[in-house]
């Protein structure tokens, strides 16, 4: 889940009302956000840096770190959470999102051009015009864009976002792919002009941006974004040129998003444009951007159209339990940002027409209509019922099995021990003397460390690293294990199968074996292993 | 058994034994031996005694020498021949310790005389009083003159000696011979009948008992026990979760899982390099999910994306046992008449994570699940309320959240008395139409259903703070060993 870091007295002063923690908290359980933390900027800097011991300054300011569903893309920045929360408590009218009526001929355009199929394919646009920046809104305008490109753009594979300062650009602009020695430019935070695939060489040593070199690096082309003077605006989804960066005095905003996801492209210039037109002197509105591909084809973004789901009120009273008249729940869907109004079918039923706004594109099926009722309703203000149907309870037979050997072992006078399945080739294999033939283990293909490098195809070496770390006990150790163990499998639809094994262990300064030097244990011990699954 | 025998013989006639010292010397038993017999009678009240303290002079062991070989003097006075002999050759004779304390004495008594280096008799002969002396203290004899013990004391031939000695007298339970108690019953006794005379020794319930070869289950499995017992109770069926390896598609996608969605990264999930790819989908309804991906239907819009099958496809240790359920739920609805279900399963799921206190790659996840006509979020609630109460958690609260595959979404947060906080116990849901739908499940039915990890719980009911101390290879035979019993569900 994303986490949010806002400044608490800027967002109780956008909320209009000063809460005590615990009410905010109470606030935030209620609408399904989370206060993850409390803390300052100073504080997260000492613990980036592992200080210690510094004294908290009395007048730093307080960050509430706010963690939101994955979905909401709205609630990435402090304009979106309080928005929401002013109108989940009813101080806030449902915002109408507006694209600025400007005649064909003056709209911007952004050409197109065909290349750009090969890397990135997709690009749209938008302006914000009269936008007024302080520090503070400068801050969380670059901070939306950093948790967009996190989440919904997978960091900048998906889409990437370009944000600049209008005024220092001249339309038609132009998004071209071009092969990287074509491309020269000054970058943000340079002074010089660097050709593209020095650029990236250079980038490679960035910690941030190195991240972000392999979409574009194997390609022979790369995107790049040019006005009519042939200044370079981005190298999406790398950099942004130096010349239209973005300043606390800009007026007029020109976004672009380039894509390799039409629909997430409009999500994420949606959220910018529906988030930060609330600071441009059109509260609201948006300017459009007109998109022409060499085909002929051509779009206008953002759209913001408003979409309508008629929905019936039986589908969003029945799912959770409770009756409603329509009455009741539109206000309910009011506080969730959805304006709705009742309407009947010719055969009496009760329908209820939601309007979907562009902030919400998490709302794909009347089911989270039901839900966000049902949040406004309060979760914890549903009467609880019991499900009516009847049903027998029963053990898979292996399992219960598997429960009648481990207390027989244990019986025996045994212990029990549990393992992990995942474990290094060697424990599995040459520690043990066994070879691999390939045609027996899972292998993983990721690991994190050679712990996890395959799954086991016995219990023996999770048995003995069980005994190494209890070396000390005193003898006899007698322990056992009931798991599973994985091998390949040919006639399974996945390929490989699960085994239900058995094994004991007899470690003792006498009788036994084997001594097992590797697993750094001194004494002999006696082992069994069956497959219990064929006993069943 | 000597030593007893003859303090309760003598006894038996006489009134008392005046001195243990010297009853032990009379009967030939070191006092010792004597002294052990003593404890234990008067430990029984079969005699009584009273401490003496004795003092008497033992030799040292330079006095023990000259008690067998003579004084220094009188053998300096022997080594002298009536002729006379040099110093020198004296002093090679006696050796240099019994020369030079011999000469010392020798002159004192003025047995002899030296002249010119020639040490010659004045005396005839000599009588050996430190060496009778000796002998008779040895002996335990008494040595009257008190300038002959003071004489002895300085030459430090003779110290003192403190000895303890009992006086004794027949006791309470006194008996000329003594039966020992019996430490416990056996059928001898009871089919000799000497039992009733017996005497029993007290049990000391103190003592420690002997300690006993027992087996032992593996904690966390015993609280597993308990929770597969509540959902037992609770009408719930188990589901077979015996498959570690899945296909993205039945982990993933058949849950309305998008393909970019930020779990199925490779640093969340196990992907496989062996085998790569899973074998075979039940094509028509890979078809159908294919479809409710990209565009929708069933009354969704779709996540309007190119979904690819390669995806799909992939293998992978599956990150949920929902994998299973969806399985379940698929086949459920292949059947020719609709049966309502509830399913239940806890085993293993996987995680790409770093390992730490909290986090293991593999852990356990416990999940219920309820398939029904017209089931609604109030059931859910009730349910889990049922659930959590027999898990000991009564006070709960619902906070909205989000999954892809369920909605609405809820985390279950449970007030925990100890911490004096709400913890997050539990996730769960109503699964998604775009997830029930192409499966073919009719369009009313519902599916309500919650999961937990299998590990947190038992942290906090057992105050255990790292995982590892709890599940793999590095747990503690002790922890095993000295855990309580589980009694969750005894509530």
């Amino acid at each position: 889940m994303p986490t949010v870091s806002v400044g608490r007295d800027r967002l109780y002063g956008a909320l209009g009302e000063t809460y005590t923690q615990e009410d905010f908290e109470k606030l935030c359980f209620e609408f399904g956000i989370e206060l993850d933390d409390v803390t300052t900027e100073k504080a997260i800097i000492r613990k980036e840096r592992h200080l210690e011991g510094e004294a908290e300054d009395e007048d730093e300011e307080v960050i509430y770190k706010i963690e939101v569903a994955a979905n909401r893309y709205d609630l990435l920045c402090l304009e979106g959470i309080a928005r929401a929360l002013r109108i989940f408590i009813g101080k806030e009218e449902i915002p109408v999102f507006k694209v600025t009526d400007v005649p064909h001929k003056s709209m911007l355009k952004m050409h197109v051009k065909p290349e750009t199929a090969l890397i990135r394919p997709f690009v749209v646009c938008a302006v914000l015009r009269g936008i007024t920046f302080d520090e503070a809104r400068y801050n969380s305008f670059i901070d939306l864009q950093d948790k967009l490109h996190q989440n919904i753009c997978r960091k900048r594979t998906l889409v990437a976002i370009g944000t600049h300062d209008l005024d220092t650009i001249q339309g038609p602009f132009s998004y071209e792919a071009l092969a990287p020695p074509e491309i020269n430019f000054v970058p943000l935070k340079q002074v010089k002009s660097f050709r593209a695939d020095e650029l990236l060489e250079l980038y490679r040593s960035d910690m941030k941006l190195k991240r972000f070199l392999h979409i574009i690096e194997n390609s022979p082309v790369y995107p790049v974004i040019y006005d009519n003077d042939r200044t370079v605006l981005s190298l999406p989804p790398i950099i942004n040129g130096a010349h239209s960066a973005i300043t606390l005095e800009t007026k007029n905003v020109f976004i672009e998003c380039t894509a390799t996801d039409l629909t997430k492209a409009n999500i994420v210039l949606n959220t910018m444009v529906t988030m930060f037109s609330e600071y441009c002197e059109k509260k609201f509105e948006v300017e459009p951007v007109e998109v022409l591909y060499s085909d002929g084809r051509s779009c206008i973004y953002p759209d913001l159209t408003v979409s309508n789901m008629e929905v019936s009120l039986a589908d969003i009273t029945g799912p959770i339990g409770i009756s409603l008249e329509a009455s009741e729940v539109v206000p309910l869907l009011n506080k969730m940002q959805l304006q709705a109004e009742k309407s009947s079918t010719a055969d009496g039923k009760c329908n209820i027409i939601v309007s979907v706004p562009p902030t919400r594109s998490d709302i794909l099926h009347a089911r989270d209509v039901m839900e966000d009722v049902a949040i406004a309703y309060g979760f914890n203000n549903i009467p609880k019922s019991k499900p009516k149907c009847m049903t027998m309870g029963g053990r898979q037979p292996l399992n219960r099995f598997s429960d009648k050997i481990r207390a027989e072992v244990s019986r025996a006078g045994y212990m029990e021990v549990l393992t992990w399945v995942l474990c290094s080739h060697e424990e599995n294999f040459a520690m043990l003397k066994r070879k691999d033939d390939g045609d027996k283990a899972v292998i993983i293909a990721n690991p994190r460390s050679s712990d996890f490098e395959i799954v086991r195809t016995s219990l023996m070496s999770c048995l003995l690293k069980t005994v190494k770390h209890n070396i000390d006990h005193p003898r006899p150790i007698k322990i056992f294990e009931v798991g599973d163990v994985v091998i390949l499998d040919a006639a399974r639809d996945v390929g490989a199968a699960n085994n239900r094994q058995l094994a004991a262990l007899y470690c003792n300064v006498a009788s036994g074996f084997e001594v097992l030097r590797k697993f750094g244990i001194p004494d002999p011990c006696s082992y069994v292993e069956i497959d219990i699954q064929a006993l069943l | 058994m000597a030593a007893e025998k003859a303090i309760l013989e003598f006894l038996k006639e006489g009134d008392e034994i005046p001195d243990s010292q010297l009853f032990a010397a009379s009967v030939g038993i070191d006092h010792t031996e004597l002294e052990n017999v003593i404890k234990s009678l008067r430990g029984f009240e079969i005699i009584e005694t009273q401490d003496i303290k004795k003092e008497s002079f033992v030799l040292t062991d330079e006095g023990k020498l000259y008690a067998v070989e003579g004084s220094p003097e009188v053998q300096f006075f022997l080594a002298v021949p009536p002729e006379g002999i040099t110093r020198d050759d004296l002093k090679k004779k006696l050796g240099d310790n019994i020369f030079n304390i011999g000469l010392s004495w020798a002159m004192k008594n003025k047995w002899v005389e030296i002249k010119k280096q020639l040490v010659s008799r004045k005396v005839e002969n000599v009588e050996d009083k430190v060496k009778d002396l000796l002998k008779k203290i040895e002996d335990g004899e008494v040595v009257d003159k008190k300038e002959d013990i003071d004489a002895l004391k300085k030459r430090k031939l003779i110290t003192l000696q403190m000895w303890k000695a009992y006086s004794l007298r027949k006791g309470t339970k006194y008996a000329p011979e003594r039966k020992k108690a019996a430490t416990d019953l056996t059928r001898e006794h009871l089919q000799r009948g000497d039992w009733k005379d017996l005497e029993f020794k007290e049990y000391n319930l103190s003592a420690q008992g002997q300690p006993i070869q027992v087996g032992y289950l593996q904690p966390l499995l015993e609280v597993r026990e308990e929770i597969q017992n509540i959902f037992l109770q609770m009408g719930f069926e188990e589901m077979p979760t015996n498959n570690f390896v899945e296909s993205s598609f039945w982990n993933f996608d058949a849950l309305f899982q998008p393909q970019q969605h930020p779990a199925r990264d490779s640093h969340d999930t196990f992907f496989l390099k062996v085998p790569a790819a899973t074998r075979q989908l039940p094509e028509d309804y890979v078809e159908r999910v294919k479809r409710v991906h990209e565009s929708g239907g069933y009354g969704s819009k779709g996540y309007g994306y190119d979904w690819k099958r390669e995806e799909a496809d992939k293998n992978l240790l599956r990150t949920h046992t929902t994998a299973v359920s969806t399985r379940m739920l698929y086949m459920l609805a292949q059947q020719k008449s609709f049966r309502p279900k509830k399913y239940f399963s806890i085993d293993r799921v996987f995680r790409n994570e770093a390992v730490d206190r909290t986090h293991l790659a593999e852990f356990h996840q416990i999940e219920g699940l309820i398939c029904d006509h017209g089931l609604t979020l109030a059931d859910l609630l009730g349910v889990l309320e049922d659930f959590f109460t027999r898990l000991g958690m009564s006070k709960l609260r619902f906070k909205p959240a989000y999954n892809p595959y369920t909605e609405p979404s809820m985390e279950v947060f449970s007030y925990h008395e100890g911490l004096k906080k709400w913890v997050e116990v539990g996730n769960s849901g109503m699964f998604r139409p775009e997830m029930l739908l192409p499966m073919g499940l009719p369009e009313d039915v519902n599916v309500i259903a919650w999961g937990l990890s299998l590990e947190r719980p038992t942290m906090i009911l057992y105050g255990i703070d790292n995982i590892r101390d709890l599940f793999g290879p590095k747990v503690d035979f002790n922890l095993i060993k000295n855990n309580p019993i589980c009694r969750l569900g005894l509530l």
